[in-house]
């Protein structure tokens, strides 16, 4: 006689509300409300809508957010707001999730599409025909920053490559993330590189999405699929680090498939507990002195920016003090909240402007302190970046691969 | 001094009062409610918000339960909107006999009530945070219902058919010449005026001040034991079911979500004060400790609110007056000319929110037979206004409504979503509302920061607007936050005690709200004040304190 509820929900999330006092601090901080009315803001939809959520959506405002996390990460009171937000998320597009979201949420799909034809792709997403033609089809905006398709691989390049010396300090496992594979097979290999350096034997299994975009996206039964194999993956070997270069990618595993999703598969946790960002890993390190110092210096003054996911991992800005062993080498942070890209958010036709109004102090910082080259950790925030301002955007881990030595290899 | 004439006054504007003028009021009657408080701000204010499916009562009172049945489905057609069709689950806990299922499912068939046994497994899918040890569970049709909207909607209704509800009236004398009723004297309390009502029948719907009423008329006090139960309110909704335990009647047997919170209840202590109501340390724990049986972990959420309701029962001879939960929970009609022996007087007692509009219809066929005269009673086919037929309240109403206009009106009570134009239209049709007035219809301040942050932004709206002086708009400010702080200390602990420090620091360390000038008095206090009627001084009469 009655309909049971079935419905994305997470109870630890939404037991988290209680904890809300209404300071408001949330949205101070929140860089999506500062821009545009159209969002209602973090306290709005996280802890005082799910006060009214029983699997019925009608606020469609709340895909206004951008799940850059930054309310959970300054909320004085534990309040789980990103993650109350994506959950409300997924609840309402359930069943109704628009093609667009799910092609830009498949980042490795749309890699293995567009290596074969690299430069043809490259050349459809450079034609402001085309990409008028993307934006009035699919949804994604015409100046909105794309990858660039690589002819190559990063296993391509990792089934031939043979380390240069033998290690001397145990195994790694190495998370090259979808991005990875497939546009930025550089910071990759040089991520690689770096690691044998230093004196690890890297192993690298075969390995796919940890299904991020899909959970921004609201697409969480997909995603928690692809999480829990990606954790079976990279659990090859049981008893060592899993370090990736792909820093959002880490936040998955690290704390949202548990806290967003609910998945509490031990692989999952296992392999969230095991796994360390790459400038997190070099930091520790340095800090216990077995990281090599003899560090050529780079006479550069650049800008870091700290991507919103890496921020919600709770442990600083490891990136900036392991830079600061490079001589002669000036990184600013650039203090901005977020860079507007938000994964997949600022790509999308209707939230564009507000991913570029969101990023425009970054941008203003980074024309400021050097116009030519810039730091950050994440693949699309460097892609948001680098389209904005004419920068050329590194992971941190290029510029150590530089003062290393071993980019002359 | 002002004058009226009307053939009906009622007394006591709770739902069952409200019931009565509305089906007064259809029936051709000229009928007047007088309430020396706010409508519906007794009983039918301070319940669990539960529209009985009968389930609590199939078992112990099939009378009831059957009742309940049949009003619960009249409700939901004649204000779908103060009723949420939540359902129900009636569960055995491990501590509980899975024995007395057996018993309720063979009453339920009697009193043709719909139930289902469920599978546990998929009592907890539909409810996750139930207790995993659960042996037994049964769906039922329980809904929630808000006693105040119910009572506003009738009100209204009684309205277009030329009932009027006078709230802040207090009654203050009862006249009767020869053995038959001939007026009331009552007390306009918000504009401090004296109203003589001449009429020729007095349905005394006091509830638990009943006996008060009686008193009044110079008749023995009708007996009235009421008996108080404290309800808690949780911070959010833990369950979208009303959760009741598969037990005899007992204290803490159910949880009701009700609007964006759910409210655990209840216990029964008889009272002699039904105007001071206490919420005992020891009872606040008893409720927690229930919780926990139903929901695990229900301890560690964050309590909200408490508040005690006395239940209007009239004493039963048959048991003893210590344990008022096994007394008639029906409803009896009193009628004064046999009893005391004057005419045009009936007092009713008993029932329950669900089946005031029963109670109501029974009140006035005997009045009717005591007229001699008979309409027929149609409470139960015509909808009130301001619903639409089978358009039931759901918990995403106000949150619909705000992604509509948020951007047009801007939040002034940011938990319960109450906006900018929601506060003056009521201000507007009742420019002498006080903030608690404006918080029953609109729900001002009943969410997480109970009045914190809200009740300022308020009285500023309020001055700024002109719709009173900032002297008033002060006093109304301090006594709605003293108010709440009655329901808040009882059970504060735990995250409540953040909030609470927050709000005292805002208010009180930073804006030192308590020594802000302001009118020794703004609103009247129904209970103590002393009415200006000279009548009254020289009577000498004074209601209870």
């Amino acid at each position: 006689m009655f309909e049971a509820a079935s419905y994305e929900s997470n109870l630890l999330a939404r037991a988290s509300l209680d904890s809300c006092v209404k300071c408001t601090i949330c949205e101070t901080q929140c860089p999506v409300m500062a821009v545009t009315p159209l969002f209602s803001g973090p306290k709005y939809v996280g802890p005082q809508a799910e006060r009214y959520r029983s699997g019925l959506t009608v606020d469609h405002s709340l895909d206004y957010c951008s799940s850059c996390g930054t309310c959970s990460l300054v909320c004085p009171q534990g309040v789980e707001i990103a993650e109350l937000n994506s959950v409300a998320r997924a609840a309402m597009k359930k069943g109704h999730t628009p093609l667009r979201d799910q092609l830009v949420s498949r980042t490795s799909l749309l890699g293995q599409m567009m290596k074969p034809v690299a430069p043809l792709a490259n050349a459809v997403l450079a034609n402001r025909p085309s990409r008028w033609l993307i934006e009035k089809t699919i949804g994604i905006h015409r100046n909105a920053a794309m990858p660039t398709a690589q002819r190559h691989s990063f296993s391509d390049w990792w089934r031939h490559h043979r380390p240069s010396k033998a290690p001397t300090r145990g195994k790694v496992v190495y998370f090259h993330g979808c991005a990875g594979q497939y546009f930025e097979v550089e910071t990759s290999i040089k991520t690689v590189e770096v690691l044998e350096f230093i004196g690890y034997e890297v192993v690298c299994p075969d390995q796919g999405c940890c299904g991020l975009p899909l959970q921004s996206n609201g697409l969480f039964d997909t995603a928690r699929k692809y999480v829990r194999r990606l954790a079976e993956q990279l659990n090859v070997e049981v008893e060592v680090p899993i370090i990736a270069s792909a820093s959002s990618c880490v936040t998955m595993l690290k704390h949202e498939a548990h806290d967003i999703m609910g998945v509490d598969d031990p692989t999952v946790l296992q392999a969230g507990q095991r796994i360390r960002e790459v400038s997190e890993f070099l930091l520790s390190l340095a800090d216990a002195g077995t990281l090599p110092g003899d560090l050529a210096p780079i006479h550069q003054t650049v800008a870091y920016h700290a991507p919103c996911q890496l921020k919600g991992q709770g442990m600083g800005k490891p990136a900036l003090a392991l830079l600061s062993l490079i001589p002669q080498l000036t990184v600013i942070d650039a203090e901005a909240t977020c860079c507007g890209i938000a994964g997949t958010y600022g790509v999308k036709k209707e939230k564009y402007a507000i991913g570029q109004a969101v990023g425009r102090e970054l941008f203003e910082a980074v024309e400021r302190i050097n116009p030519q080259l810039a730091v950050c950790d994440t693949e699309t925030c460097r892609w948001q970046i680098a389209a904005a301002t004419g920068a050329t955007v590194v992971h941190p881990i290029s510029l150590l691969h530089q003062a290393w030595g071993l980019d002359q290899d | 001094m002002k004058r009226l004439k009307t053939d009906v006054v009622v007394i006591g504007g709770g739902t069952t009062g409200i019931g009565v003028l509305r089906d007064c009021a259809m029936r051709g009657y000229k009928t007047i409610l007088l309430d020396r408080a706010d409508l519906a701000q007794g009983t039918s204010g301070r319940f669990h918000g539960l529209l009985h499916s009968g389930g609590r009562y199939v078992v112990t009172d099939p009378e009831s339960g059957r009742e309940c049945a049949a009003e619960n489905a009249i409700i939901g057609r004649i204000q779908p909107e103060a009723v949420e069709r939540t359902g129900g689950l009636f569960v055995v806990t491990p501590k509980d006999d899975p024995a007395f299922g057996d018993k309720f499912l063979a009453g339920a068939a009697k009193a043709a009530m719909p139930v289902e046994e469920i599978a546990t497994s998929a009592a907890l899918a539909r409810e996750p945070r139930l207790n995993p040890g659960i042996k037994r569970a049964f769906l039922v049709e329980d809904g929630t219902v808000d006693g105040w909207q119910i009572a506003w909607s009738a009100a209204e209704s009684a309205k277009q058919y030329g009932g009027q509800a006078l709230p802040y009236h207090k009654v203050t004398q009862v006249h009767h010449l020869n053995g038959a009723v001939t007026g009331v004297t009552a007390t306009d309390l918000k504009r401090g005026e004296t109203v003589e009502i001449d009429c020729s029948f007095i349905l005394n719907c006091a509830g638990p001040w009943a006996g008060q009423v009686t008193e009044m008329a110079g008749l023995p006090p009708v007996s009235v034991i009421p008996g108080r139960g404290i309800m808690i309110a949780m911070n959010h909704r833990l369950v979208n079911t009303v959760i009741n335990r598969c037990i005899p009647p007992a204290d803490g047997d159910i949880i009701v979500p009700l609007h964006t919170v759910c409210i655990i209840g209840t216990t029964d202590h008889p009272v002699t004060d039904p105007d001071h109501l206490q919420v005992p340390a020891n009872e606040v724990q008893q409720m927690f400790d229930s919780g926990e049986e139903l929901l695990p972990g229900f301890r560690s959420a964050r309590a909200l609110h408490t508040w005690a309701g006395a239940r209007p029962l009239i004493k039963d001879d048959r048991v003893a007056t210590s344990d008022t939960r096994h007394m008639s929970r029906g409803m009896a009609v009193i009628d004064h000319s046999t009893r005391d022996g004057v005419s045009g007087m009936l007092t009713i007692g008993g029932g329950k929110l669900t089946t005031y509009r029963l109670m109501a219809e029974h009140i006035v066929d005997a009045m009717e037979d005591q007229l001699g005269s008979h309409h027929p009673c149609r409470t139960a086919d015509e909808i009130c206004p301001g619903n639409q037929a089978g358009h039931n309240y759901l918990i995403t109403h106000r949150l619909k409504d705000r992604e509509a206009d948020r951007l047009e009106s801007p939040i002034i009570c940011e938990c319960e979503l109450m906006n900018r134009q929601m506060a003056l239209d009521l201000f507007k049709s009742n420019p002498l509302a006080s903030f608690d007035d404006l918080r029953r219809q609109l729900r001002l301040g009943m969410g997480p920061c109970q009045g914190g942050f809200c009740s300022a932004r308020l009285a500023g709206l309020a001055c700024q607007e002109q719709v009173m002086d900032a002297g008033r708009a002060t006093g109304l400010l301090k006594l709605f936050l003293e108010h709440r702080w009655i329901g808040l200390w009882p059970i504060l602990h735990g995250a409540g005690v953040r909030q609470a420090a927050l709000d005292a620091w805002m208010l009180q360390g930073t804006l030192d709200v308590a020594h802000i000038p302001s009118p020794a008095r703004v609103e009247p206090d129904p209970i103590s004040d002393a009415p200006i009627d000279e009548t009254w001084q020289s009577s000498g009469q004074k209601e209870n304190q």
